[in-house]
């Protein structure tokens, strides 16, 4: 089972609204690279390894990336905090605004929800463990395009 | 200790959090590492400390039983997203 502790891994405070990044940050929190498919693909995969120390690894990674999904999704709430309609509207979230409001929907910045499809679980190690390393390369490059909006 | 305001207890926590997930993941592929298992009993002793220094002053900081609660505190206490 899990316990939730009620503290972000690393604590976020956003005060001015920012929609044009909550709009880019939607990558890692609903994107097929996001925090959300790598915390759901090591939770699946663990269950087929063969190995006690992978099924420890799996286990405690996935955990973790749950806890980055918390802080993704906690960045784009404040970032959309306060942000009026065509502030929103001109940072290219209408669409999303008509469809969800305010609440943090699991989708990439082009409004494609998450889907499990994202994810492998073949039940083959080599196999299942060769996809994490795709998908984390991805993730590392997607960072910097992310940190150079922040920039601006 | 005592002197901590919140939020410095609150990121004092996170620091020693961080040493031990990060100690965690590496003895998960290194289990017979003694030196690494020493490190990470040491902060993990710290956390601990430190936690239930926050939850005596400030609140719980889990559920289920794992933390202490008074009358509504894990219910009306800010949530971790709130600014």
């Amino acid at each position: 089972m899990w316990i939730y502790e009620k503290r972000l891994e690393y604590p976020v405070r956003i005060t001015k609204p920012d929609p044009k990044m909550a709009k880019l940050l939607m990558a890692q929190y609903g994107g097929p690279d996001s925090e959300l498919g790598a915390g759901l693909r090591y939770l699946t995969q663990r269950y087929s390894m063969p190995d006690d120390r992978i099924r420890a690894t799996l286990t405690d990674i996935g955990t973790e990336e749950i806890a980055h999904w918390e802080m993704i999704a906690t960045m784009i709430t404040q970032c959309m905090q306060g942000a009026s309609l065509e502030e929103l509207s001109a940072a290219g979230l209408d669409g999303y605004y008509t469809m969800h409001s305010y609440g943090v929907f699991p989708a990439d910045p082009n409004g494609v929800p998450f889907t499990t499809a994202y994810i492998a679980c073949t039940g083959d190690p080599i196999a299942d463990l060769s996809e994490d390393m795709a998908a984390d390369a991805a993730t590392s490059d997607s960072l910097p395009t992310l940190k150079k909006s922040l920039n601006h | 200790m005592a002197n901590y305001t919140e939020q410095e207890l609150l990121s004092r926590i996170g620091e020693v959090r961080f040493a031990c997930v990060e100690l965690q993941l590496y003895l998960d592929t290194h289990p017979e590492d003694l030196d690494a298992l020493s490190d990470f009993n040491s902060y993990a002793a710290t956390l601990k400390r430190l936690c239930a220094e926050y939850t005596e002053r400030f609140g719980p900081l889990e559920n289920f039983g794992n933390s202490t609660h008074d009358a509504g505190s894990w219910v009306y206490q800010k949530w971790p997203w709130q600014n």
